[in-house]
């Protein structure tokens, strides 16, 4: 009762201010005919130059709109042209030419050539460079500038994957007149360029003229940095944004599903999110108990209960949507019996205690307590630890300092990190590594997205870490608003080829 | 009184030094490298270490702390880690909201709270004064940020006349900014409005029960007369306390606030910080916090020496 009627008084009280104020108070959100969009973001980036920084949200404002790489990855994850119109392989595999696009400037009105691209890749690859994504360009021995319109870049050993590497917001290309201030006023060959930045507040970026493809419909653009799930509901339903692509509130997709002035968009990501274990800390040291634990988790149950149903299930480290996947998922079935079974084979039939620690993201503070619940009814008494983010990469991931952790890796066609020493999960396998090796010098798609499958298979049979689910991409948008990706192949929110249907 | 001001300079300084000897060391003891939040998962060691030496984290920490404080001292509260830009500039922006949201709460609160505290100290047991103060004891129990949530539903998404959240800045558009600023001033101004109403209406209580509000009364002066002059004069201190304390903890726990309604005020300028271990932002916003509360506290003292001559002389 009280309750009731507090909330009328407080709903007197602020009517009352709104009167008061009322001469403030105006129609908000007009359905004119629109040519700019207000999209939301839930992290604002740190800093705008897509080559120094692994956070995602620098990819998801600059890439593809403000720069651009030699390749780019569509919306389907395919590599594709986009600087360079066209490359060849030499026969041996060790040089790569790139044919580039005419007419490119810069968004400061510096033309671009090969130098700039010859620049940027040995920018990137230097020693002392701040490149996020280095290992990207590992197996490049030179860049060489033919003529302005043409690069040679000459590896150490063939490599199949240059060009989907070079693809990456860490390989866009950059003038050497501006690298340095990329950070704060980034400048590109993209269709966008930068306008300002509001700090915590919004980037706003508008059509460049002198774009060297088709101009983009939209004149303008914002990006809106709401990290509060509430607030971002609030926005997106009042009007107050066009686009939320990666939107924070599974809970309340239902609700825009069911109202026709929304759009909902559920679609993949590279993001594998898995239980990891630590492969050489006590028990976790023996293959039995890793199989026993993955036998002891109900994924379904834990897309449903952490998700909200939104997820795919992985019975490996690779995203389902790719050609190469190898569907695992049967290989490990929900069964606490076999677990248990497992677990006494081992040796600990009474099962054991460890730790969980868990950095902040839904999934991970979610699916925690349900995977502690699971392994709790086989034996495995799991001590929950929350750790922000900075702690999460000095003490598990830099100091391997734990023995179960949730995360989602969202860096694409990433199953190489199994092959590399001391990474966090302190997996060593040679037959895995002879297999990566192998691939690194294929080139041929066919034998590679077969050496992909054996990858997939040695890791699971291993059972290196529990692989979840693939996290989903939920985007919500007005149901005017066409062009965004539903995909999440690579970080970004490509802008070029969206417009407004009522116009 | 200029002795009396001095003597409390000498005091708040002192207090400015150890605070930002704590800030430091606190900062330093937390796990987290900045360089390895800004670089992920895929950062090889030497990436790592080109970042952090450009950074400046290399030096020893005595270094870094001394040209800390002398930088400050000039005006330099250093560049921050992530932005890249001077964090007197990200400081200098973020105080455009924070300033006018915590002047606003305080005044709305003050405006809704003397009255009422007033009216219901004059009404001291009649049913009204139940009344007002029951529901005052629920606007304290009520956390700002379910008022806030409310607020956006009603005014942002059922009747559309304001933005659920967001701030377009005040040279873009002025107009726009005040309205920006209206919900969440509202949503911090109520609680703080229910806590200042009872202190005004027991302090009130307290003065009206002295001798001289009966010799007031008695040489003729009315019942009206009384309350203002005598009653609600007396009986501001505590209320100055009370605001005080309010206006510090508005400008910098207004965090959540800012977050409901994403606002880039100060709080959450402190909370990424925190997050992406832009260690530099934080020490030098949280150390600004710590002077502006201790000059908060100051004028405050000074405040009640300016009502209440007895206090200068007894310092």
């Amino acid at each position: 009762m009280h309750a009731k009627s507090l909330k009328s008084r407080l709903l007197c009280l602020a009517g009352g201010a709104a009167l008061v104020l009322a001469a403030l108070t105006g129609a908000h959100g007009s359905a004119e005919a629109k040519s700019s969009l207000s999209l939301g973001m839930v992290l604002e980036p740190p800093h705008l130059d897509a080559t120094a920084g692994a956070a995602a949200a620098i990819d998801e404002v600059v890439y593809q709109n403000i720069f651009q790489g030699l390749t780019r990855i569509g919306p389907d994850g395919s590599v594709q042209p986009s600087l360079a119109k066209s490359w060849d392989v030499s026969e041996d595999g060790m040089t790569y030419r790139f044919h580039l696009q005419k007419g490119v400037v810069f968004h400061d009105g510096t033309p671009f050539s090969a130098e700039d691209v010859k620049f940027s890749i040995d920018r990137a690859r230097a020693e002392g460079s701040v490149n996020a994504q280095k290992p990207l360009f590992a197996a490049i021995d030179e860049v060489v500038v033919v003529d302005p319109e043409t690069v040679d870049i000459k590896l150490t050993t063939p490599s199949g994957n240059l060009a989907y590497n070079l693809a990456w917001g860490d390989a866009v290309i950059v003038s050497p007149k501006s690298a340095e201030s990329n950070k704060t006023k980034p400048i590109g060959t993209g269709p966008f360029k930068f306008d300002r930045w509001m700090k915590g507040q919004e980037i706003r970026i508008s059509r460049f003229d002198g774009y060297w493809g088709d101009q983009p419909q939209l004149d303008k653009a914002s990006f809106r940095f709401i990290s509060d799930p509430n607030a971002a509901f609030a926005a997106m339903i009042s009007g107050d944004l066009d686009a939320f692509p990666t939107f924070s509130a599974p809970e309340t997709i239902a609700q825009f599903e069911a109202d026709p002035r929304f759009e909902v968009a559920i679609g993949t990501t590279e993001g594998e999110t898995i239980l990891a274990m630590n492969n050489t800390r006590g028990p976790l040291k023996n293959k039995m108990v890793r199989q026993a634990i993955s036998h002891a988790i109900n994924k379904q149950a834990l897309i449903d209960g952490a998700m909200f149903g939104l997820g795919t299930p992985i019975g490996t480290h690779f995203a389902p949507h790719h050609p190469a996947y190898n569907d695992l998922t049967g290989l490990y079935p929900y069964d606490p019996a076999k677990a248990k079974e497992l677990l006494a084979k081992a040796g600990y039939a009474d099962g054991f205690s460890a730790t969980l620690k868990l950095p902040p993201p839904t999934y991970a503070r979610r699916g925690g307590e349900l995977i502690a619940s699971d392994l709790k009814k086989v034996g495995i008494d799991l001590k929950i630890i929350p750790v922000e983010w900075a702690q999460w990469l000095s003490e598990v991931f830099k100091e391997t300092n734990y023995d179960f952790t949730i995360v989602s890796h969202v860096e694409p066609m990433d199953i190489g990190i199994y092959a590399r020493e001391k990474y966090y999960f302190n997996y060593n396998s040679d037959a895995f590594k002879n297999v990566i090796e192998e691939l690194n010098v294929t080139v041929d798609e066919e034998k590679r997205y077969e050496l992909l499958k054996q990858a997939q298979q040695i890791i699971s049979d291993d059972a290196v870490n529990v692989y979840l689910f693939q996290l989903a991409k939920s985007g919500v948008w007005n149901a005017n608003v066409k062009g965004l990706w539903r995909n999440s192949p690579t970080p970004g929110n490509d802008l070029s080829q969206v417009h407004w249907a009522n116009n | 009184m200029l002795w009396f001001a001095f003597l409390r300079l000498i005091g708040l300084l002192t207090t400015l030094l150890a605070a930002s000897l704590v800030i430091f060391v606190v900062l330093e003891v937390i796990p987290g490298d900045p360089a390895e939040v800004m670089l992920g998962l895929n950062a090889q060691p030497d990436t790592l270490a080109a970042l952090r030496a450009e950074l400046g984290l290399n030096a020893p920490v005595s270094t870094r702390y001394v040209n800390w404080v002398l930088g400050m001292l000039q005006g330099d509260f250093g560049i921050s880690y992530t932005y890249s830009v001077p964090v007197a500039e990200l400081i200098g922006e973020r105080i455009q909201i924070s300033l006018p949201l915590a002047t606003g709460a305080l005044i709305l609160s003050t405006i809704i709270a003397i009255p009422i505290g007033v009216y219901s100290a004059r009404y001291h047991g009649k049913i009204i004064d139940t009344g007002i103060m029951s529901v005052a004891q629920i606007g304290i129990a009520i956390p700002n940020f379910w008022i806030a949530i409310l607020l956006v539903y009603v005014f942002a998404i059922v009747l559309r006349v304001l933005p659920s959240g967001g701030f377009p800045g005040w040279e873009v558009s002025f107009f726009g900014s005040l309205q920006a600023l209206i919900l969440p001033v509202v949503a911090l101004a109520l609680p703080q409005a229910s806590i200042l109403a009872r202190v005004m209406r027991s302090a009130l209580l307290d003065v009206l029960h002295e001798d001289y509000i009966r010799t007031a009364r008695a040489k003729g002066l009315s019942n009206k007369a009384t309350l203002w002059r005598h009653g609600v004069r007396n009986a501001l201190i505590p209320v100055l306390t009370i605001l005080g304390l309010q206006f510090s903890f508005l400008i910098a726990g207004t965090v959540i606030i800012e977050n409901l309604f994403y606002l880039p005020g100060l709080g959450r300028l402190i909370f990424q910080g925190i997050t992406q271990r832009d260690l530099i932002v934080v020490k030098s916003s949280v150390m600004l916090l710590v002077a502006l509360t201790i000059f908060v506290t100051f004028l405050v003292d000074i405040a009640y020496a300016a009502i209440d001559p007895r206090l200068r002389r007894r310092v």
